[in-house]
């Protein structure tokens, strides 16, 4: 036991660490009526139209990040391996970018780029310019999972028998390739999930209606229900990626989250 | 359709002349990523260098040496510096403790999936967090009180040391998750192999297991720098955005809503040398990463 001393102390610590502050933001959330624990500041968030109208805004956008980027990334992914392996490396380094620019620094250059165009004067426009953000961010996930869930599979063969049967690149990509990368598109639309839902550099920065913003404004208005708010976030990250372990597809987290 | 023909390996291929259409099937990805991130990033570079009359100049980039601006680049600096060094030491702690450390296996799953979470929650819910934990009405602030220690006035969540403490909550999983397949990756010959010639534990890790993963602890913590030097939104939370004695990420958000600098080129210049410092990181960490897969295979 004494041996173990070290391993024990160190763990301790980091668990402390970890959930020192979560068990401290549930007990404050349970205290917005004076004198008793209640799930007052819950009941308050969750009853706020500006929380649904924001979080379905999140929800949307999410979605549609999550479509725009498996339409770019499978055909990519896919084509790369069936018939441009070399260009490998070249797609990784781009996926990899957004590491290079963090998302303040993205969002700063698409204003500047696009300002005064039809993307910076418009709600659509503005819109399309987060999503193609989102998208960007999700890349460096999606690319990863899709590309090993492609490896696990014989694309090879499986085209050669869908062109057998008559199929053209649509009707293989959409009846064959998808089909079989769904656990992995799956794994990489959770972590895209979780990232944009809590997102809010960007969305603040081009003044879209979404989750983080919203977040950032109750902490000037409320006292307990900002903490409520981060048990809600923490547990919809926690699904996300318990969702994740759980497909078995290890697309782990490093490092284009919403910091 | 092009016509299939089969080659050595039996895989199917299109026929060269239809070379050039085998490049249009990653046209999307590339003009996407061409479009939302390559296109700006590369015009801000650009523009960093032109006046506002799109003149050459150098200007922008001297003008990077007002005291405000130094300042804020070596408040983030030290930021990223101090929450990668303590988020890297207590992380690798973690790491090692779990897995070759000796702890029940499911104590190591369990905080390898904790850290997934943990390294996702950040920005505006992670602060919220520490305010309800470390702020003025604090839950962990209210308990020290009781017994006598009072944090405030002498510590404040929204000063340097306070920011830290919040990063270092998403430092730390990161580099959980990075160091433990590292230490795993450590083979039991090496050290039976050493304690058979008579080393001691000190004289194993001195000699043989620091060696072997000082490239890999170095590169996460150079990640976990540029981690932090990227972060905007919790930093955010925390001070309210105000322009004065801050991190640049927050200095350059600011540029978006109103030009307070009153040299839009300057904001350029600001996001240049942003970019400057995550690609040296990046590469940094590429190449210690390249460095320790010659012993390590994670």
């Amino acid at each position: 036991m004494l041996k173990r001393f070290w391993p024990w102390f160190w763990f301790t610590v980091g668990a402390m660490y970890f959930l020192v502050p979560l068990y401290a933001t549930f007990d404050f959330s349970l205290r917005a009526r004076r004198g008793e624990l209640s799930f007052a500041a819950y009941a308050n968030v969750l009853n706020d139209i500006k929380f649904v109208e924001s979080f379905w805004f999140s929800f949307q956008t999410a979605l549609a990040t999550i479509v725009i980027s498996a339409l770019v990334i499978v055909p990519t992914a896919y084509w790369v391996q069936l018939r441009l392996p070399r260009l490998r490396p070249v797609i990784e380094f781009f996926t990899l970018l957004p590491f290079v620019v963090p998302a303040v620094v993205l969002v700063f250059s698409l204003a500047r780029t696009y300002s005064r165009t039809p993307l910076t004067d418009s709600r659509e426009g503005l819109w399309v310019l987060l999503i193609g953000s989102y998208v960007i961010l999700s890349f460096p996930y999606m690319y990863r999972a899709v590309d090993t869930g492609l490896r696990s599979i014989n694309i090879h063969d499986l085209t050669e028998a869908a062109q057998s049967l008559g199929a053209g690149w649509f009707t293989i990509l959409a009846r064959v390739i998808f089909p079989n990368v769904y656990t992995a598109l799956l794994s990489g639309a959770f972590i895209t999930f979780a990232i944009v839902m809590g997102e809010f550099t960007i969305a603040a920065l081009l003044a879209q209606p979404a989750f983080g913003p919203y977040m950032n404004r109750l902490a000037s208005s409320r006292v307990y229900e900002p903490s409520a708010l981060a048990i809600i976030s923490f547990a919809l990250t926690w699904a996300a990626i318990a969702a994740i372990q759980w497909i078995g597809q290890g697309a782990q987290a490093r490092v284009a989250g919403p910091r | 359709m092009a016509p299939l023909t089969q080659t050595k390996t039996g895989r199917a291929t299109v026929e060269p002349r239809a070379f050039s259409w085998t490049w249009l099937g990653v046209a999307p990805f590339f003009l996407f990523v061409a479009a939302f991130l390559i296109w700006p990033t590369l015009s801000i570079i650009a523009q960093s260098f032109l006046d506002q009359d799109r003149r050459l100049t150098l200007r922008n980039i001297l003008e990077l040496g007002r005291p405000f601006i130094v300042s804020s680049y070596v408040y983030s600096l030290q930021l990223s510096a101090v929450t990668a060094i303590g988020g890297g030491i207590l992380g690798g702690l973690l790491a090692y403790a779990i897995t070759i450390g000796g702890l029940p296996r499911p104590l190591r799953d369990a905080v390898l999936s904790f850290s997934g979470v943990a390294s996702n929650f950040a920005g505006v819910p992670l602060a919220f967090a520490f305010i309800a934990t470390l702020g003025q009405l604090g839950v962990v602030t209210q308990w020290l009180r009781s017994v006598g220690i009072s944090l405030y006035p002498a510590f404040s969540l929204y000063s340097f040391w306070g920011l830290s403490i919040v990063y270092i909550y998403f430092q730390i999983p990161l580099m959980v998750l990075i160091m433990a397949p590292a230490f795993e990756g450590m083979r039991r010959e090496w050290r039976e192999a050493a304690e058979s010639l008579g080393a001691t534990s000190w004289h194993y890790w001195r000699y043989i297991g620091l060696p072997i993963l000082l490239p890999s602890i170095l590169g996460t913590m150079v990640l976990l720098f540029g981690n932090a030097f990227g972060a905007h939104a919790t930093a955010f939370q925390l001070t309210g955005g105000g322009s004065q004695g801050n991190v640049v990420t927050i200095l350059i958000g600011a540029q978006i809503s109103s030009d307070a600098l009153a040299n839009p080129g300057l904001g350029n210049a600001l996001a240049l040398g942003m970019i400057i410092i995550m690609g040296v990181c990046i590469g940094l960490y590429t190449w210690l990463q390249r460095l320790s897969a010659r012993w390590l295979r994670s």
